[in-house]
Parts: structure tokens; C-alpha cells; sequence
């Protein structure tokens, strides 16, 4: 059965930018391998030259007419930021320390 | 005054269609029944707990706007004046919409879904948003930052999910028609638990600008009443095309208002009716398949029969794959789609202690504004789409959606519909399947197949099951692009059981305390 460590669950959560608790670690990495496990038997549930479905509409290229309609204004965007400076969103610096 | 509160109550009982008639004869006004909504909120929702948000003022704003126009002759759909609760995952500017999550407490979006926007160019009051599971990830609304809500027919009972808001509301006579959304079965599911109607749409067929996604090739708007008429005149105001939902489809609506009466008054042979095989036909012991739901089922098809349809047994081999493809392509697009709750733009953030990178307010605030469900979906899904396990998860369950699609496309050439229970069960306790997630999830065995393929579903109720008398569901799947045939279909099943039971059976639920005696 596919078995989904407490270190593998770490990794996922930090590539979803989620920080997981120790007490959450531990409850969500059997809950993961159980779900998992109930989903296995897809592995076998399609032959290979079968095509994937991404969509259940086969529509491709939609376009619109390239006219200039009205958007949000700036303080409407703003409306929710948590932090505004200077008309803009206000955020948390993106570089290292060491950067 | 007591002849006022009688009629004021009265009107809570009355379907859309019949209010809005009431409207049309001048019997009485948008602001009389929007209040009288609102006062039964008063009185019930310290029991049920379906809403979010109640807007009571920008509902009589709106309900007086409406008899302005009414009594300028300028009236602007069929359900002008008629209220309505919607679900918390379709933004409106001046109301809060927080999809059952903490990370967007009291966020109030600077724009409306293109469905609110048509419920308000139709004229139709919002009473207020209603509750439902973080995100749309539940199957009991017990998933809710804020609550879950409570069964109008047992309070310890769920009112399923994710729109057991909309579905309780409507349930207990708080709203007259509600709208929900279903990715999996969120709108057919409550129905079902509560004695309700709802109806997923075609895929594309209604607009999902505006909707906060959760899966978004799976999500679709849709009506949640209390009986079939009022789903159709619903859809029909909210659906068709729209430039800003670029999967939105072109081909116009067939026309389903008129369906319904057709379908409960005219006549119902040669329809030809597949029951699907796999969806609780083998059904044994311990399969999770409810006994009473199946009993309410069969004695459905039987009154199809006597009115005249042909019932035949359609088998869709891949549908017992469909729960797994749906458990991996789900939360795969929901790990997509929520990473845009990054904290820098909207909704919660919360910045720890020193020198914070905008990371790590990232992991910050997702762990403290996301719910249990929530995280383990989006760590599912990243690990569904890391490289490594693509091909044998997501990979694999595109597959099975495309042999789902082949199954409707092969039974769709014998039938004309095709039939199942809703839900495998009646509704559960609240807690009980909360530390259970797999539990949880089989719950929309028989309502994930139309998603997955796009096709429209709606379930009704059959009746009360034996062993616990609770509401159960009967679903009607259709063909893409045939919406109205769920409304023939619906409306004839919905009279002939209305016949056998001697009324609706949302009527043989009980008072709820506090409510007007």
C-alpha cells in the first residue's frame, strides 16, 4: 500500500507554503497514507493508450474581441490588501537576509 | 396584528413561483414576503445556523426597488420581488464572502459573481450568504470556520455539504430558493439530507466568474428550491453565456421553464430511463448503501413505470473508479487553485516574530486561515502533481475521466436519462464522520460521475427512509447541453410522489422551535 512518511508530508507542505504544526504533521501523514490507499486501485483503472480528460468541455482558443472595458480602480483593488503604502500592496520583503 | 403574523408566516411556506404569482395579483408585496423571510431567519437561525451573513437592509432596499418597478409596470424576470439566499463562494460587492474560511474573514470583494449580478438585474432580494464547508470541501458543512449548520429535520443531523447552508435555508423555509455550488455533489447531496431540489447545471452552462474555484474544471453554479418549477425558473435566470467565464458555453439554453409543467402534467411514455448499475443496485450488507434510500428509489422507478416509462438497466463500468479520479483531480486543482491565498493581497496575514520573508508569512497565514480539510486536500493534490507521482495519480485519473465520459456518452444512446439515489445514506450525526475523511468522501459516490464528465444531475426528494424517517434523494442525470430533460424528468417524478405522499415531503418535516406556532 502507498505509504506517505511524516517527512514526505513536510516537504509537501513546505512546497504549499503551509507551516504544519508537529501535532498536525503527525495527524495528517496517516490520514494522507489511508486516503492514498483508497485511491490506489486508479493505477490500474486505465490502459495506456487511453487519452486523458483535463476538461470536460472540448473548447480551445477562446477568444474575445480586444476592446477596452473598465477594470477595477486602484482603491477598489486595494480594497482588501492587507497593507497599503503609496497606492500599492504593501508586502513582506522577497529577498534572503543574506541577499 | 394576528391575522398579520399568520399571513406573514404563510408566506415563508410558499414555493418561488407561487410568490411570485402572489406578487402578480397584487396580494402582496417584495417587502412584505422579504420580511417575512427575514423574521423566520430571526426565529430559526439560532437552531440552524445557515447563514453567514444576513443582509437585512440590503434586502428591503432591494425588495421596495422591485414594487417601485411592479407598480411602474416595468418588471424584469418571472422572480422580480422573490428573495433568495446565496452561497458564501460567489463574491458580492458590499457583503462579506468568506467561503467558510478564516482567511477571508470579513473580506468584501470590490465585484460581483456574473450570477449575482443577474439575481440583482432580476430583481431578486439577497436575504443574506449562506454557510457551507471551507472552500466547498465537504460533504456536511461541519467543515465551516464559522459552524457547521444543523438538519431543519434533526438538529443533531448534518444538512450534507458543501451547501448545507443554502439547502437548510431553504429547508427551513428561511429562503424560498437559494443558489449553491456543486463540484462533486455539493448542491445534490444537501438536497437530498434535507428534502430539497437541486440541480447541477451542464458544465459551462452558468457562469463561474465570480466563484471562488475550488476544482474549477468540476465546479458549477446552480439552484437549490424546494421544488422542480422553481429550479428551472432559477436556472434560467442565472444560466447562459458569459464573455468573462472563458469555459462558459455558447450554444444557447434549452428552454426549461417550460419543461417542468410539460413533464408533470403530460405525457411521460416511451421516456426511456437507465438505472445505473453500479450505483447501489448490487447492493449488500455492509456495501454502505442504505436500505430505506434504496426502498424510496425502486418505488421512484415503479411510479415511472405505471406513468409509462421504459426502465431498462444501463451498466457504466468505469463509475467504480470515479471516486478515486475524482479524490485525485479534485484536490489537485484546489492546491492550484488556493495557492492564491498567498496573504499579500487579500485576505488574512499573519506575520510571525523578527525579520519575516514574505514566505514565511505565506506558511504563516495558510496554516493559521486554512482548516484541517483544507491542508490535507492541498497537500493531496501537491502530491498528486509532483513529479514522480503525476503518472500514476493525476495522470491516471484523467484517464478514468475520459472512460467515465465514454460510459454517459454509451448509456446516453440507450436512454434518454439515466437514474440513481442521490446520496448512499440519509443524513448522518454531526461528528460522525468528521475524523474519518474516506468516510466522508463516499458520500458522493453517485453525484461525482456527472461532474467528471460535465453532465447535468438533479436530485429530488423520494421520500423518508423506514429505519430513521429522513429525507432521501433521487438523482437524474441528463446529456450535456439537455438540462431540460432533468426538469421533465423531475416534475413528472415530483407529481406522481406528491400523489403518493399526499403533499410535499418537505411538508412532513417537523416545526422548529422558536419558530411562529
Amino acid at each position: 500500500m502507498p505509504e506517505i512518511t511524516r517527512q514526505e508530508v513536510e516537504h509537501l507542505a513546505d512546497l504549499a507554503r503551509i507551516d504544519l504544526s508537529d501535532a498536525e504533521l503527525d495527524q495528517i501523514a496517516p490520514q494522507l497514507s489511508v486516503i492514498l490507499e483508497s485511491v490506489a486501485s486508479i493505477k490500474e483503472a486505465a490502459a495506456d493508450d487511453i487519452a486523458p480528460t483535463s476538461h470536460a468541455l472540448p473548447l480551445t482558443n477562446v477568444f474575445r474581441e480586444d476592446v477596452v472595458v473598465p477594470g477595477l480602480t486602484a482603491e477598489q483593488a486595494l480594497s482588501g490588501a492587507p497593507e497599503v503604502d503609496q497606492q500599492r500592496f504593501s508586502v513582506p520583503r522577497i529577498l534572503g537576509e543574506e541577499a | 396584528m394576528s391575522e398579520s403574523r399568520t399571513s406573514m408566516s404563510d408566506w415563508t411556506r410558499k414555493t418561488g413561483a407561487e410568490l411570485a404569482d402572489a406578487l402578480a395579483a397584487g396580494e402582496t408585496t417584495s417587502v412584505e414576503l422579504t420580511q417575512a423571510h427575514l423574521d423566520r431567519i430571526a426565529a430559526v437561525e439560532g437552531a440552524i445556523h445557515a447563514f453567514l451573513h444576513v443582509d437585512a437592509a440590503g434586502a428591503l432596499a432591494q425588495a421596495a426597488e422591485s414594487d417601485a418597478r411592479r407598480s411602474d409596470g416595468d418588471l424584469r424576470s418571472p422572480l422580480d420581488g422573490v428573495p433568495i439566499a446565496v452561497k458564501d463562494i460567489l463574491t458580492t460587492t458590499g457583503l462579506p464572502t468568506t467561503c467558510g474560511s478564516k482567511i477571508l474573514e470579513g473580506w468584501i470583494p470590490p465585484y460581483d459573481a456574473t450570477v449575482v449580478t443577474k439575481l440583482k438585474d432580476a430583481g431578486l432580494p439577497i436575504l443574506g450568504k449562506t454557510n457551507m464547508d471551507e472552500f466547498a470541501m465537504g460533504s456536511s458543512t461541519e467543515h465551516s470556520a464559522y459552524g457547521p449548520t444543523h438538519n431543519p429535520w434533526d438538529l443533531d443531523r448534518i444538512p450534507g455539504g458543501s451547501g448545507g447552508g443554502s439547502a437548510a435555508a431553504v429547508a427551513a423555509f428561511e429562503a424560498p430558493i437559494a443558489l449553491g455550488t456543486d463540484t462533486g455533489g455539493s448542491i445534490r447531496q444537501p438536497g437530498a439530507v434535507t428534502g430539497t431540489v437541486g440541480v447541477k447545471p451542464t458544465y459551462g452552462g452558468i457562469s463561474r466568474y465570480g466563484l471562488v474555484a475550488m476544482a474549477n474544471s468540476l465546479d458549477q453554479v446552480g439552484p437549490v428550491t424546494r421544488t422542480v418549477l422553481d429550479s428551472a425558473l432559477l436556472h434560467e435566470i442565472v444560466g447562459g453565456h458569459d464573455p468573462r467565464d472563458s469555459t462558459s458555453v455558447d450554444p444557447p439554453l434549452p428552454a426549461l421553464v417550460e419543461a417542468a409543467p410539460q413533464g408533470a402534467t403530460g405525457d411521460r411514455s416511451g421516456v426511456r430511463v437507465g438505472v445505473i448499475t453500479e450505483l447501489g443496485r448490487e447492493a449488500s450488507a455492509g456495501s454502505g448503501w442504505q436500505a430505506g434510500v434504496l426502498a424510496r428509489f425502486q418505488e421512484s422507478l415503479d411510479l415511472l413505470v405505471e406513468a409509462g416509462a421504459e426502465v431498462v438497466e444501463v451498466s457504466c463500468p468505469n463509475f467504480v473508479h470515479a471516486l478515486a479520479a475524482y479524490y485525485l483531480i479534485m484536490p489537485s486543482e484546489a492546491s492550484s487553485n488556493l495557492a492564491k491565498f498567498d496573504a499579500m493581497r487579500y485576505g488574512l496575514r499573519v506575520v510571525p516574530e523578527g525579520d519575516p520573508s514574505a514566505e514565511d508569512v505565506m506558511r504563516a497565514s495558510r496554516d493559521a486561515g486554512f482548516g484541517d480539510e483544507v491542508k490535507r486536500r492541498i497537500i493531496l493534490g501537491t502530491y498528486a502533481l509532483s513529479s514522480g507521482y503525476y503518472d500514476a495519480y493525476y495522470g491516471q485519473a484523467q484517464k478514468v475521466r475520459t472512460l467515465i465520459g465514454r460510459d454517459f456518452d454509451a448509456a446516453f444512446e440507450q436512454v434518454d436519462v439515466l437514474v440513481s439515489p442521490t446520496a448512499p445514506t440519509t443524513a448522518f450525526k454531526l461528528g460522525e464522520k468528521l475524523d474519518d475523511p474516506v468516510a466522508m468522501y463516499l458520500n458522493d459516490l453517485a453525484t461525482i460521475p456527472a461532474n467528471l464528465a460535465g453532465v447535468p444531475g438533479i436530485s429530488l426528494p423520494s421520500g423518508l427512509a423506514d429505519e430513521d424517517g429522513l429525507p432521501a434523494g433521487f438523482q437524474v442525470l441528463a446529456p450535456a447541453l439537455a438540462d431540460d430533460r432533468l426538469y421533465r424528468v423531475g416534475a413528472a417524478l415530483e407529481a406522481l410522489l406528491e400523489k403518493k405522499w399526499g403533499g410535499a415531503i418537505l411538508d412532513r418535516a417537523p416545526e422548529l422551535k422558536g419558530a411562529d406556532a
